[in-house]
């Protein structure tokens, strides 16, 4: 049997892949340029029973979506720039309570109301710097229509996964650009189911360490009464302030995401085996850098690139290792050097990291990547 | 025989944060004979709070309880109820969570009049900050941060409520708790958004800056100004001057209920599959 196939644009493939992911609960807020990812949703969810709702602002979008993953949801939510600002004081709740949901950024151009219809990658840091706290992030960056859609199913498996928030975040470019989607079977891609407790109602501690770094979460409503706090908490779920409940709670918040980066870094190695400078790029600048590799391989010089999937955990140990071997990196990006900074601390000045960066709302073409590579070489 | 609190109450969880003389304690028996009352299962009940003295609440009680960010309790409940519109869903929460910075929220969850019971504990004050002007503070009051008295006008919540598109709203006081089971049980019946105000008292933050000398004169304050409904029908303008009325002050049972009508938006969508 042949697969479905659509001509699709990102924002619709996003909804998609959340419904292919089991997705059952949509809450969000228009916005500019990701509110494709709603309307359909509005559509698709109740015709399987979901629910949708449009929310009277961003906080309100994230705030029923976590209720509803409490209740045993799972749960998405698109946004862009001004509504992901609103959003981090519930994605620091998300982390600290240890909600699975999944959050979908278009990334346009900033800071404020910025450039709304203009693409943009300024919002990489603010993934993972945004909400205050010490807080784990996974944020995935998916630079194809058809990646777009896999990458919000992996998000939700990661979500589940982990009991975290994940955060999927295309440019502007990607989001709105049509291209071929080849639909995965039913059951192609696994799908991770939450992990429910095991124990009676009366022996559950929602954040019970005896079952890994990833307690299982129970819903509302299935029979177990517990409780869920924005404060420090216990394993037990109450507030604490006790220092070392807090403190161990805290570490294996990050460490439940940071010890299992292997598992959540996925990037792609394009020409790398003999690179001499290597492109290092996310998002449709990828697709830039993917050409001038080609035309530099052309001219006799070794490019290769090195595509994240995975923003946040940061592929350090992956930098790190090509920082030894290669003349240089060269990091375009749309904005004034965000993926620079992650590539330069890996970099430990063995390599020199040079960036190209544009923020005026045009996408980075070929030639300035290309033009850069002779600077290194 | 004495009513059993306890098996509503979490064990272990007490003693309360609450101050002495605080009227919180006195909603949340309020609160447990009105779940009591009405045999609701624990398991199927949700209590959600946002931040502030009033919201640590649900900590306390023995069922599904949420106490989130400030002031979101109603966005939280309400993706509780659709989600699961078959579990009870009750807010709670003091007036500068449920009308300040969760103003948006609250008249929204009212608009939509989706079956979720807030209960504002109203005691004029940011109590857990230190006591700070809330949007319910009278103009001229003392707070610490109008210490020159408050130029703000305040908010009606019960009007507020009423005005933004609740379908049931009522207004109890701390001082008046045998009436606050009955608001609350009545509410948690109705389908559809429900408001219960109580009015309520901080004697350590709001109290001392504000001449009242002690608890007892609080409280008597709220027994003093409190008019039910009924009686101030026979009552004229200048008697009422200075009052607020109690007792179930809205009720509109025509107007439809959220989730119901988002189960007819599931019914259309499945027609058109």
């Amino acid at each position: 049997m042949s697969k479905k196939v659509a001509f699709l644009q990102g924002n619709e493939a996003a909804s998609y892949g959340a419904l292919y992911a089991g997705c059952n609960f949509f809450a969000g807020y228009p916005i500019t340029p990701s509110t494709e990812v709603a309307e359909v949703m509005s559509v698709e969810l109740p015709k399987i029973g979901g629910k949708f709702i449009q929310m009277e602002d961003e906080i309100a979008a994230s705030a029923a979506m976590m209720g509803a993953a409490l209740a045993g949801f799972k749960t998405f939510d698109s946004t862009s720039g001004p509504g992901l600002s609103l959003k981090q004081e519930l994605i620091g709740m998300a982390c600290i309570s240890e909600i699975p949901c999944v959050i979908f950024n278009v990334m346009r151009g900033g800071p404020s109301t910025g450039m709304p219809t203009g693409p943009s990658q300024s919002d990489v840091m603010c993934a993972k710097w945004g909400t205050h706290g010490d807080h784990p992030a996974i944020c995935l960056v998916p630079s194809t229509v058809q990646e777009t859609f896999e990458e919000v199913v992996r998000a939700f498996n990661l979500s589940e996964k982990y009991r975290t928030p994940v955060l999927v975040m295309p440019d502007e470019i990607v989001a709105h650009m049509r291209e071929r989607v080849v639909f995965p079977e039913p059951g192609e891609i696994p799908i991770e189911p939450r992990r429910t407790p095991t124990v009676p109602p009366e022996q559950y501690k929602p954040y019970d360490t005896s079952f890994g770094d990833v307690p299982p979460l129970a819903a509302y409503g299935s029979g177990y009464k517990f409780h869920v706090t924005s404060l420090n908490k216990g394993q037990d779920g109450f507030p604490t302030t006790k220092a070392e409940w807090v403190q161990a709670e805290e570490e294996r918040q990050v460490r439940k995401v940071e010890a299992n980066a292997d598992d959540i870094i996925e990037f792609e190695e394009y020409q790398l085996d003999d690179a001499e400078v290597v492109v290092v790029a996310y998002g449709s600048t990828s697709r830039s850098g993917r050409y001038a590799v080609n035309e530099a391989r052309k001219q006799g010089i070794k490019a290769g690139m090195f595509r994240l999937k995975t923003f946040w955990p940061f592929p350090d140990k992956q930098i790190k290792a090509l920082a030894g071997k290669v003349k240089g990196f060269i990091v375009p990006e749309m904005n004034l050097g965000m993926c620079s900074i992650e590539v330069e601390r890996n970099a430990q000045g063995k390599a020199p990291v040079l960036g190209i960066n544009r923020v005026d709302g045009e996408p980075i073409n070929p030639d300035q990547i290309l033009a850069k590579m002779k600077e290194v070489i | 025989m004495a009513f059993d609190y306890e098996k509503y109450i979490r064990p272990g969880k007490l003693p309360h944060i609450w101050c002495p003389g605080c009227g919180h304690g006195i909603i949340m028996k309020g609160l447990i004979r009105a779940l009591d009352s009405l045999k609701l299962d624990m398991t199927q009940t949700s209590i959600v709070s946002g931040i502030g003295c009033a919201s640590r609440l649900p900590g306390y009680m023995d069922c599904c309880t949420l106490h989130t960010a400030h002031g979101r309790a109603a966005a939280f409940a309400t993706g509780i109820k659709l989600a699961k519109p078959e579990m009870n869903v009750i807010c709670v929460g003091g007036d500068g969570d449920g009308t300040a910075i969760g103003g948006n929220h609250f008249i929204h969850a009212c608009r939509r009049n989706i079956d979720i019971t807030y209960v504002i504990m109203n005691n004029y004050i940011y109590g857990m900050t230190g006591g700070q002007f809330s949007p319910t503070t009278p103009t001229g009051n003392k707070a610490s941060t109008t210490p020159y008295g408050n130029p703000d006008p305040c908010f009606d919540v019960a009007k507020l409520a009423i005005g933004a598109g609740a379908t049931f709203v009522a207004r109890g006081t701390a001082f008046h708790a045998n009436q606050i089971d009955k608001l609350i049980a009545e509410a948690i019946q109705h389908k559809g958004f429900s408001v219960v105000e109580i009015l309520d008292d901080c004697p350590t933050t709001y109290g001392r800056r504000n001449k009242f000398k002690s608890v007892v004169e609080m409280m008597n304050r709220l027994k003093e100004v409190a008019v039910p409904v009924k009686a101030a029908e026979k009552m004229t303008a200048e008697q009422l001057q200075g009052k607020i009325l109690t007792g179930v002050l809205y009720k509109d049972e025509t107007k439809p209920e959220y989730t119901a009508e988002y189960d007819k938006v599931i019914e259309r969508a499945q027609a058109k599959k």
